[in-house]
């Protein structure tokens, strides 16, 4: 006799609530192939659990984005922030699309330039750039993005005594109408100090004032705030003009655009509310298309975004580890992903997908990491189907900051891999040994070999 | 275990509580257990029961079936023993 079809036995209490007009899918969604490739074949290759990222998103991505600035700007540039994701086979692929590098740190310079990105196309942010940095960066015909005095004087102090010429720019903070301002990197707006970094520039030999950088915030929701962004950098690079018959050759308006994960308490999913490329293109071109500098001198638009080009394009495979109950008698799921290597789950409520076929039945459920720590908490509560030990899960949208972020803490940091165009699987960072760490410790000899 | 006599169960899966007043959505599995219980069976013949005719080893089977009795119990659906 065929045996009858299992499913673990599972009882909900109905709660009734008030009808919600925007009241969600309840069907359970299960990924169990990233581009066609098997979850499980990955997992048995690579390991639990397993970065996955996406060659074919990543180059759609970056070319739906570019497509909206250039169809309504006639001069633009991205450069990738390597910040966001600094793997070097993902730089690889944004600089293949015809990005520059973004960088603020020397680490990261050093690792653009490996990368084999030409110096006359990096930009330097940041407020961390030592003087052999700077010196590089001026070598090099990098542009620099000046961020606070002490910056502006030592760069000043080091053309002075290398006599070469530094293309700058200054980067400026300003009030766009959301909180949080972001006034700690740059010189402000309101209160005069960017027009004053601009007059120190442009009477200081040896520095050409080539651009005017902002980076409003990150996860920016309304798209309204780039178009007053603009619009203040644009009065700035005229103020320039008539002052010193001087044309400014770039605006970088950074980066910030929101990817489509959804934020902690935040009522409807990301991917319902968030701008799209076109929304944030039609705000900043408009306010520079529309301002008051000479469309003879119309500055190249420069953009920074990372989170938005690669977010989607990442995934994170991991696996179940336990079932049990909390003392209020709710599921809690243990799985082998923590907040360790899946950083951004402190702000974002990830999606979470089975993968392979299951259940539709649910539970309002707990997920937890593998950590032996309290904050180690993937999802406070998600509808949940019923998992067995060993089973997978797939979390989309990971592809920014995780792989930059993550921290080796009690684990060790997994593989990452690439699926290219043609359906390949690449192994692009190897999974972190013991050994590594070992090698960086080093024990004074006379703790070495005690007894215990 | 016993559940409560006057406990109501759909073959559906609908369950509803005459004491609280409150109503419960279960899965086919789950109604069979109930079905079980209702005929006065013990732990070890459900899971006797369940292994031979379900798709499923004895260890996963008693491990949820513990599961689900402790939920039983947590909306005191089941009569306690004096």
């Amino acid at each position: 006799m065929e045996k009858l079809k299992y499913e673990r036995p599972i009882i909900n209490k109905i709660k009734a609530g008030v009808p919600d007009k925007y009241g969600m899918s309840t069907r359970v969604q299960i990924k169990t192939d990233i581009e066609g490739i098997p979850v499980k074949d990955i997992v048995n290759q690579y390991g639990s659990p397993v970065f996955v990222l996406s060659e074919k998103t990543i180059r759609e991505t970056y070319q739906e984005a570019h497509r909206a600035f250039q169809s309504r700007y006639p001069k633009v540039q991205f450069a990738w922030s390597y910040k966001t994701n600094y793997l070097d086979a993902v730089c690889q692929i944004f600089h293949d699309e015809g990005s520059w590098a973004e960088v603020v740190s020397g680490f990261e310079y050093d690792k653009a330039i490996e990368n084999g990105v030409p110096g006359n196309k990096i930009i330097f942010n940041g407020p961390d750039k030592s003087d052999a940095d700077l010196k590089k960066a001026v070598e090099n015909g990098s542009f620099i993005h000046i961020d606070h005095f002490d910056e502006l004087y030592s760069l000043m102090r080091i053309v002075k005594k290398i006599g070469k010429k530094a293309k700058v720019a200054i980067r400026v903070n300003m009030d766009t109408g959301v909180y949080p301002k972001w006034d700690r990197f740059g010189f402000n707006y309101e209160n005069g100090e960017a027009w004053n970094a601009i007059n120190r520039i442009m009477l200081t030999e040896n520095m050409d004032l080539v651009g005017l950088h902002t980076h409003i915030g990150t996860y920016m929701m309304t798209t309204n705030a780039y178009t007053v962004a603009a619009g203040k950098l644009a009065d700035l690079a005229v103020k320039t003009a008539q002052k010193y018959k001087h044309h400014i050759k770039y605006i970088d308006m950074g980066g910030g655009f929101a990817s489509k994960n959804t934020l902690k308490g935040a009522y409807l999913p990301g991917k319902d509310t968030c701008p799209s490329f076109d929304d944030y293109a039609e705000a900043i071109t408009s306010a520079l298309i529309n301002s008051e500098i000479d469309p003879e001198h119309l500055p190249v638009l420069f953009l920074e975004t990372g989170r938005a080009l690669i977010d989607d394009a990442g995934y994170l495979i991991g696996s179940v580890l336990a079932n049990k109950r909390l003392s209020n008698a709710r599921r809690a799921t243990i799985i082998d992903i923590g907040v360790n290597i899946l950083f951004t789950s402190f702000w974002y409520e990830h999606e979470i997908y089975p993968g392979q076929a299951c259940s539709q039945q649910t539970e309002d459920t707990t997920i937890y990491g593998p950590l032996c720590m309290n904050i180690d908490v993937i999802r406070e509560s998600i509808q949940f189907p019923l998992l067995q030990k060993n089973d997978l899960v797939v979390i989309p949208r990971v592809g920014a900051y995780n792989m930059t972020q993550w921290m080796q803490f009690i684990t060790l940091r997994p593989n990452v891999v690439l699926i290219d165009r043609e359906q390949n699987l690449h192994l692009i960072r190897k999974k972190e040994t013991n050994e590594i760490f070992k090698n960086q410790e080093i024990v004074p000899k006379h703790l070495k070999n005690k007894k215990t | 275990m016993k559940i409560k006599s006057n406990i109501a169960i759909s073959d559906n899966g609908f369950m509803f509580d005459p004491y609280s007043g409150d109503s419960y959505n279960l899965n086919a599995t789950a109604v069979a257990i109930i079905k079980l219980l209702k005929e006065e069976k013990t732990r070890d013949e459900i899971i006797e029961d369940f292994v031979r005719k379900y798709d499923v080893d004895t260890f996963t089977f008693e491990q949820n079936l513990d599961d689900f009795l402790a939920m039983l119990n947590h909306y005191d659906l089941v009569e306690q023993s004096s």
